[in-house]
């Protein structure tokens, strides 16, 4: 039976769509911003996470271990990343779950399984699923089957996307999608390239061409002081969704915060973050009233 | 990806008014005069919540002279009568300066009174309450002194507590003493009631007509008890008189005030509010002010009369105001203003009358101020039509302005309740200061017809108290105690024995380390449990008997339907309907306890009993590793998992079987309902650690919801859970969720809270409480505790001052799940 890596799902998920929802997180993203608040879901294979903190040196992972990966320390365990092989093995035997596995393969019935559980509240709050990552067109096989499901129960469809993929996958997700969350980096491709890993002509194109479709769109923008927020981005942004065919879009902006530096550390890696900002107040009413000239209204947390 | 919330309409992205704003708990308001809604409001609120409790001696004087001369000339309905007649003849009488809703249980506002005849404080329960550090009352030294020489030595023997601690079997003491279950009845008189809305078509003149007919009726050839209901419906009408002539006396201080007045507008009012005391209680209130009035002198008068449990509860309140507001407004004589005055006032006379304070043990031990009158607002009219009005909303408006401690309200949000009250209602609650509790009237009317009564009688029902159901007006619903279902696994677990004392608390049930199968440990349990809750019968029934015989509540009887046609008191069986609840506490921590043993010991095999047991004994000292494996490794109540929920269902439904329909000795049965108010944390303190990890002396789990911490998966996940209870078979489940400021910013986070309830309703959920505070906040309130005076939080079906919790029960506030993170 085939199945995806999903790296967690969340039970009233009240931001990533109308109503009350439920998220499901597939792993692996085609971009690797160096922001992202989800580091663990990058990577699209399944990932060892420890939380220090967590840790009461039983050492239960170390006796286990087939490859003699562990070994404990002052600073808690420590994986040698050559021998582990990712068996698993070390987060099952730990008493307190410090040790993790991020990403776990799940069928669509099991999927299914969890969403239908919450119907009721999808239906007394106009709320559904909505499929997050990661990129889950990086899953369109899955993806699709768990859209088209959705579909014939009725259950509303957010997918929260990079729209990073193949034209023809783009379009049939669109087809089998109520609402799209589409981010927006960066309107200069070689910027874009800097600070994700990949160039946006792909993505702009996709956009556009999801414009020309049925299915509904909200653009979110990272919005990060000395990234993307200065004002020659932010025009550049509102022109280009200004010109999309079909009706004006909304816009969320979502302020950076630097929580995902924590994040990075449970997965064994440091993270450079400098240069990056959140954006005073004011500049965030500087960019509303920008992509306000244009007639699009744009909304902060 | 994290994401913030899809704002529809940006211009609404603040709310009207946010949670810290002028006027709000979080702001330290020493320099002004606070909230409240104009200066008159403002003047009585601070006076009400800077007032110190104190206890008054006057009551305890009054009655104790008047039994020393009286006692045996009576029969005990006449002689509770006149007694009550004489305080109401002699009690100090109180008209603060800008009142408009007048009367106090004591000579001045939050001035306590006690009741000798249930319990006579001893000198020392009175310098533990002048001291204590919590919930403090205060007493001179010369009333201790006249209260050691003129009343403790007349109440010696004679007072209910006596006469119950006097005759209890000593298998009910051992368990009693071990923490297996409370008695409510020792401390104070069954009460826990609420009106409906006869009193607000009918003065106490109309009532006393219907008694003398009633005597008239006797048929003293044929009828046995004929003699016995003369005496008590002669003691009814002279409550009847005790109450008009507790008015008259307002009413005559009142015009003598007006008299002295200088101020043109107060002299006025003075001599309003004596043409209001005229009136009522005596004829039926024929305006807004006259229908508060006239609830607060009934009020008063069950409240002073004897000291029953939840003090008194004026039910759908909103539902009987509402015509005579609507009826005035439309003639012009009320504005909305004047309206929303009035009830300000009374919500500070409610305010103006904490707890009395409780004798012996738990005198040190504290528990709250709080006296749990609830307001019910919203919900159903009698008629099954929608009961929400513009008194609904005004009342709203008080609860965010005055956030007093007392009176407790509720919203009841029915499937015919309009969302814009829901959400008015959402959008007090994020305001944080726990309330209002949001009850379910499409579940607690089935409740009560599963219970037995009629529809109508359900539907102008509600909660009163904390969760628990009742035909307002017309029923007696007396909470008998809590259960402490984990702890009866604990001595299941130790065959009979309290492993904190070593004594033995109940049954031998066998060795668990010879139990076979889960099977056979689950029913030596619920074998256990049985004899428990017979236990607590026996002697309820018992307690029941000695309330009707010595201590019969005649003016309660009164207001109570049936009392006067069936010449009974509202203690033996006068009321239509009559409960008794036992409330079962801890379900969560008993059903993840379950859950341990049921995998690990006897499915899995990868702990044994001994083992567990060993670890369990030590309070899991050098067990870390296995605690933690329990709690990372086990399906816990509360996560939508089929495993555990199934064992809690179980629990439930055994409880149900145990106690649910077992007849009282009032005509009535015994029912069960799932509250715990602040027990838990009681509970948890006489009980050692637990097999789901939970240390010893920490609460247990409150209510229906799950252990603390435990529900990882949301809160959709958490009511999923607890809809798998058949919840219509319970007098009332509790669902406590913690919500973090963090997860209602924006319109659209309330609408979906409110969503949230309606989908829990909708599944056939009772009731659901939200307590919106941020742990940082809770923190800071430890460490300055002056700074955060008006923090209220709500607790379990109620809500209480943070600072007036002590340090355990503040623990349990922070510890609860925070929503933030799931």
């Amino acid at each position: 039976m085939s199945t995806s890596l999903i790296f967690d799902i969340k039970h009233y998920a009240i931001n990533d769509g109308p109503g009350i929802r439920l998220t499901v997180f597939f792993k692996g993203c085609p971009l690797s911003c160096k922001w992202c608040h989800n580091p663990e879901s990058i990577s699209p294979h399944a990932q060892k996470s420890y939380t220090a903190s967590k840790c009461i040196g039983s050492q239960k992972c170390v006796g286990i271990c087939p490859n003699n990966a562990l070994v404990l320390t002052e600073n808690g365990i420590v994986t040698d990343i050559g021998a582990c092989r990712l068996c698993g093995k070390c987060a099952e035997a730990c008493p307190t779950k410090a040790i993790e596995m991020s990403g776990s393969p799940m069928t669509v019935e099991e999927i299914m399984g969890i969403i239908e559980k919450e119907t009721l509240f999808f239906d007394q709050s106009g709320g559904g699923v909505t499929f997050s990552g990661g990129e889950p067109l990086m899953h369109p096989h899955l993806l699709l089957k768990l859209l088209k499901e959705c579909g014939r129960k009725g259950i509303h469809r957010v997918v929260d996307t990079t729209l990073f993929t193949k034209q023809a996958i783009v379009m049939e997700v669109a087809s089998n999608t109520d609402l799209f969350l589409i981010d927006i980096k960066h309107m200069d491709s070689t910027k874009h390239k800097e600070f994700t890993g990949v160039h946006n002509e792909l993505i702009l194109g996709n956009i556009s061409k999801t414009a020309n479709t049925d299915v509904g769109i909200i653009f979110r923008i990272p919005l990060i002081k000395g990234v993307n927020a200065d004002l020659d981005n932010i025009e550049k942004t509102a022109k280009f969704i200004k010109n999309l065919p079909g009706k004006t879009r909304s816009i969320q902006l979502l302020p950076y915060h630097d929580v995902a530096i924590g994040k990075h550390a449970k997965m064994g890696n440091t993270v450079e973050l400098e240069g990056m900002e959140t954006p005073t107040k004011e500049e965030i009413e500087n960019v509303i009233s920008v992509f306000d000239r244009y007639g699009i209204q744009a909304s902060v947390n | 990806m994290e994401t913030p919330v899809i704002n529809i309409n940006k211009n609404k992205t603040v709310p009207a008014r946010p949670a810290r704003a002028e006027g709000n708990f979080y702001r330290k308001s020493t320099n002004k005069i606070g909230p409240g809604m104009n200066a008159r409001i403002q003047k009585l609120r601070k006076e009400s919540f800077e007032a110190e409790p104190t206890l008054s001696i006057e009551r305890a004087l009054i009655e104790t002279r008047f039994y020393k001369e009286n006692y045996g000339k009576y029969s005990i309905p006449v002689l509770r009568a006149l007694n009550f007649l004489e305080i109401c003849k002699k009690k100090t009488i109180y008209i603060g300066d800008g009142e408009l809703i007048v009367g106090e249980r004591g000579p001045k506002p939050k001035s306590v009174p006690t009741f000798p005849e249930l319990t006579c404080h001893s000198v020392e329960d009175f310098h533990v309450l002048n001291t204590r550090e919590m919930q403090r009352y205060t007493i001179s030294q010369d009333d201790i002194g006249i209260y050691e020489k003129e009343v403790i030595p007349y109440w010696e023997g004679k007072t209910q507590r006596e006469r119950i601690f006097g005759h209890v079997p000593k298998e009910w003491k051992a368990a009693y003493e071990a923490g297996i279950f409370t008695e409510f009845m020792e401390q104070r008189a069954p009460g826990h009631t609420a009106l409906d809305g006869k009193i607000y078509k009918k003065g106490m003149l109309d009532f006393k007509k219907e008694i003398a007919e009633q005597i008239e009726k006797l048929d003293f050839l044929n009828d046995p008890e004929a003699t016995d209901k003369s005496e008590q419906l002669k003691a009814m009408g002279i409550s009847c008189d005790a109450v008009i002539l507790f008015a008259e006396r307002h009413a005559d201080l009142a015009e003598e005030m007006a008299n002295q007045e200088k101020d043109k507008k107060r002299t006025e009012e003075l001599n309003g509010l004596a043409r209001v005391c005229r009136r009522v209680p005596a004829h039926a209130p024929q305006n807004f002010w006259e229908a508060i009035q006239m609830y607060w002198f009934v009020h008063l008068g069950t409240i002073t009369e004897l000291n029953g449990w939840d003090a008194m509860n004026p039910g759908h309140f909103d539902q009987h105001l509402a015509p005579f507001y609507e009826k005035e407004i439309k003639a012009g004589n009320l504005t909305r203003d004047d309206a929303k005055e009035l009830l300000s006032c009374f919500w500070i006379k409610v305010n103006n009358h904490p707890a009395p304070p409780k004798v012996g043990i738990t005198a040190r031990e504290s528990g709250t101020y709080n006296d749990f009158t609830n307001i019910n607002i919203g919900g159903l009219k009698p008629d099954g039509s929608d009961g929400t009005s513009e008194v609904s909303y005004i009342m709203l408006e008080i609860i965010e302005e005055l956030h007093l401690l007392q009176p407790g309200n509720s919203v009841h949000i029915s499937a015919r309740t309009p969302d814009r009250f829901l959400m008015a209602s959402c959008n007090v609650i994020r305001q944080g200061h726990g309330y209002p509790s949001v009850f379910n009237p499409d579940i607690y009317i089935q409740e009560m017809l599963q219970q037995g009564k009629t529809l109508d009688d359900a539907r102008e029902g509600g909660c009163s108290g904390c969760i628990e159901v009742g035909a307002f007006g017309k029923e007696a619903y007396l909470l008998t105690g809590y259960l402490n279902v984990p702890k009866i696994l604990e001595i299941t677990l130790n065959k009979g024995i309290d492993p904190l004392t070593g004594k033995k608390a109940g049954i031998e049930t066998g060795d668990p380390k010879d139990f076979k199968s889960y099977d056979e440990l689950y029913n030596a349990f619920l074998k256990q449990l049985n004899f428990m809750v017979n236990q607590k019968i026996l002697v309820s029934n018992y307690i029941d008997r000695m309330f009707a015989k010595y201590a019969p509540a005649p003016f309660l009887s009164v207001v109570i339907e049936d009392c006067i046609t069936k010449g009974k008191d509202y203690y033996d069986g006068g009321p239509r309907y009559n409960t008794n609840y036992i409330q079962c506490t801890g379900l969560g921590t008993v059903t993840d306890s379950l859950s341990v043993l049921k995998k690990h010991v006897f499915e899995e095999k990868n702990i044994s009993m001994a083992n567990l047991l060993n670890a369990v004994a030590k309070n899991y000292e050098h067990e870390e590793e296995l605690r933690q494996f329990i709690l990372n490794n086990t399906p816990f109540y509360g996560n939508d998992d089929d495993y555990a929920d199934g064992i809690a269902i179980g629990v439930y439904n055994d409880l149900l079987a145990a106690i649910d329909g077992k007849p009282n000795i009032k005509g009535g049965k015994y029912h069960l309902n799932m509250l715990s108010t602040t027990c838990h944390v009681y509970f948890g303190k006489v009980m050692g650690a637990s097999p789901n990890g939970r240390l010893a002396h920490k609460s247990i789990s409150d209510g229906t919801s799950p252990s603390h911490g435990c529900d990882v998966n949301g809160p959709t996940s958490v009511i999923r859970s607890l809809v798998k209870l058949d919840q219509t078979k319970s007098g009332g489940t509790l669902l406590n969720q913690r919500f973090m400021p963090g997860l209602l910013k924006h319109e659209e986070d309330l609408v979906k809270l409110g969503k949230l309830i309606r989908s829990y309703f909708t599944l056939g959920g009772h009731h659901i409480q939200f307590n919106i505070v941020d742990t940082a906040t809770l923190y800071a309130a430890q460490k300055n505790p002056e700074d955060y005076k008006d923090l209220l939080v709500r607790m379990a079906g109620y809500s209480d001052y943070f600072n007036d919790m002590n340090a355990d029960l503040q623990q349990e506030v922070i510890d609860r799940t925070e929503n933030e993170s799931f």
